[in-house]
């Protein structure tokens, strides 16, 4: 048990998250909760606008400034509270122990330095070791030849490079630091397929070496069962089911947002007409639904789902938050 | 890159022989002629009739055109009817005091428009930016020959501080530069703002803070260097706008520079002057945007990468 509490690098509780324009307040992210301890992956699932990515920018503090705010929650990483600490420690923070690889690398990388540049300037802003000049030059070298970029292509600038290059050296940029936490917003969503199952296994290769904690954001339940020990499914801004990859991908029971998401992945081994996705559109969240946010949705929606919160229900590491559970003896902390 | 430049100066000819085209087409409606103007009113008519067919007055325009092409290919723009000295003799004197008000106008307006067009953008929405770009818009909107006027009254005639007139010091220019400068500064500072704006929002100055840079590292390596390459554009079209400005400037504050020339030529119906005066300048704003999409291509590795190849 005391070995848990130590091994364990990132708890979120609670955390609530807005965006306030003039005319409107966007309700991103709605109470969530998660934990990631050294060395695991997380895998946070779900359809474009479920929050994910707020969640991801919210624990840097990267929200855009003035409009994107988090109103509740703490966000402790090495047991101190991110949503406390001042900008200039967050700033330490960024980049040397937790570090982000962006979704499109074709607009992620300032395309008027060298690559070069760019990944010295992460060593530069994090030197805790005060090496010199050469040492963070080879530093850099190393780091490329880590992701499989040749060191002489290093003077070059990002349109010289393809999109999985680019990607890769933006992994490179991330890991210069050997940060303890690394979050991958949809890294390969804008690849090539090919590319894509190149630059994950990379991905994985490395984290194992460098004994990093990832939080993987995708909308991709084929690349989460690949890589992650925990999911957790977000639907508008909450997290409506989680669990570990064995609860997910083994276990019988799921709330029917997870059924349909697994659903809209195509199945090599069954033949499936067509694609089954899950009908509609994600709630508008400047006005979410009352209850279960998911009920217009939901086929197996019954009348309570509109009118209360959903249950959350145990089993064991396996939660889910679903009226349709509640008979069936799991245990209910929130009502 | 050397073949760039080659082949950027060899556009230089269509657009010259254009320009020739248009200048003697344009004078060729304007009234009166040149010997007239010359010999005076009271000249007898046989005099002035045998004068302007020694000018070549009574030729055709696509003669005209043609023999002003083969002369300057020997390198004879002709002779000023007015001084009878080869054209650019005078262009030649005049020149500095123009490109010295251009090139000062040029660099006020960099030196005032970039930075507080920055500042404006980095404090969006609070009070400095309202005071930047609300003075910007009238310094935009305001006619340069009133401005000129406005200036000269308060600083000349009330209070005695700056020449009205004449290139003798610095001092002479600090009106008149200040003049010219003031819209086109007010420009680049609206656009640098726009720009700056834009580049705030890309993605890649979201992942230089994910890396832990500051602010300041934020705006003077990632955002300044692209969003400044519109504005060096910008920079060099008005220069030529400048240039053209010049023309009013000159005028309201009697300085002898070529716009002056120009004018006293345009009505004095001086041909060759005007056409040399206008060929001048015409080669003066292609150099200058020549210069302009070097510099870009010095900042920008993806134009630098296009050229090279
Ligand atoms: S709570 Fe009701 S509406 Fe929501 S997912 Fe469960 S069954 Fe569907």
């Amino acid at each position: 048990m005391n070995n848990e509490i130590k091994n364990k690098l990132l708890e979120i509780r609670n955390l609530k998250v807005v965006y306030e324009t003039d005319l409107d307040t966007i309700y991103a992210v709605n109470g969530i909760s998660f934990e990631l301890d050294k060395g695991q992956t997380l895998g946070i699932v779900g359809e474009t606008g479920a929050g994910k990515t707020t969640t991801a920018l919210s624990i840097l503090r990267l929200l855009p400034q003035d409009i994107g705010k988090i109103t509740e929650g703490n966000i402790i990483f090495e047991g101190e509270d991110l949503t406390l600490v001042s900008e200039s420690m967050m700033r330490k923070i960024r980049g040397e122990k937790i570090s982000m690889i962006f979704q499109d690398p074709m607009t992620s990388l300032n395309p008027v330095l060298s690559i070069e540049r760019q990944l010295l300037e992460a060593l530069e802003l994090h030197n805790t070791q005060n090496r010199d000049k050469n040492q963070l030059k080879a530093r850099v070298d190393e780091m490329l030849e880590l992701v499989g970029i040749p060191k002489n292509r290093k003077h070059e600038y990002p349109h010289q490079f393809s999109g999985g290059m680019k990607q890769r050296v933006v992994i490179a940029m991330a890991l210069a630091c050997n940060p303890l936490l690394i979050i991958a917003d949809e890294p390969t969503t804008a690849l090539d397929v090919t590319i894509q199952a190149q630059v994950l296994s990379m991905m994985k290769e490395l984290k194992e070496k460098l004994g990093m904690s990832m939080i993987l954001i995708t909308h991709d339940l084929g690349i989460v069962a690949e890589t992650c020990d925990k999911v957790a499914v977000m639907y508008a801004g909450e997290i409506i089911e989680s669990g570990s990859i064995e609860d997910i991908f083994g276990r019988e029971k799921h709330h029917p947002y997870t059924v349909g998401l697994f659903g809209s992945i195509p199945n090599l081994e069954i033949e499936t007409p067509r694609l089954s996705p899950i009908d509609g559109l994600m709630p508008d969240p400047t006005n979410l639904p009352s209850g279960c946010k998911f009920h217009p949705r939901c086929p197996e929606a019954m009348e309570i789902c509109s009118e209360e919160l959903p249950p959350i229900i145990e089993y064991g590491s396996h939660t889910i938050v679903c009226h349709k559970f509640k008979k069936e003896g799991g245990v209910n902390e929130k009502n | 890159m050397y073949r760039y430049v080659i082949r950027r100066l060899l556009t230089l000819i269509p657009i010259l022989l254009g320009i020739i085209f248009l200048v003697l087409f344009i004078m060729s409606f304007t009234p009166g002629d040149p010997a007239s103007l010359l010999l005076g009113q009271d000249a007898p008519e046989e005099a002035i009739v045998q004068l302007n067919t020694e000018l070549g007055y009574y030729d055709p325009l696509l003669v005209k055109y043609a023999k002003y092409i083969w002369n300057a290919l020997h390198g004879d723009f002709g002779l000023s009817y007015r001084t009878q000295k080869p054209v650019f003799s005078e262009i030649i004197i005049r020149f500095p005091v123009t490109l010295k008000l251009a090139f000062y106008s040029v660099i006020l307006t960099a030196i005032i428009g970039i930075p507080l067009g920055i500042i404006s953008a980095v404090k969006k929405y609070k009070p400095i930016d309202m005071v930047c770009t609300s003075c910007a818009m009238v310094f935009a909107s305001l006619p340069r020959f009133w401005l000129g006027l406005l200036l000269i009254l308060l600083f000349s005639v009330e209070l005695k501080l700056l020449p009205s007139n004449g290139v003798g010091t610095w001092k002479h220019f600090v009106l008149p530069v200040f003049t010219l400068a003031a819209p086109t500064a007010a420009n680049i500072l609206r656009l640098t703002r726009s720009t700056m704006l834009e580049t705030i929002r890309q993605d890649y100055v979201r992942t230089a803070r994910a890396k832990g840079a500051s602010e300041r590292l934020i705006i003077f390596r990632h955002e300044l260097k692209n969003a400044l390459l519109p504005v060096i554009t910008s920079l060099g079209v008005e220069f030529g706008v400048l240039l053209g400005g010049a023309i009013l400037i000159e005028t309201v504050f009697s300085m002898p520079g070529i716009s002056t020339l120009m004018i006293t030529s345009i009505r004095m119906k001086d041909t060759p002057q005007v056409t040399a005066s206008i060929i001048f300048f015409a080669i003066l704003v292609c150099i200058t945007m020549l210069l302009v999409d070097l510099i870009y291509a010095l900042i920008d590795p993806r134009i630098r990468s296009k050229y090279i190849k």
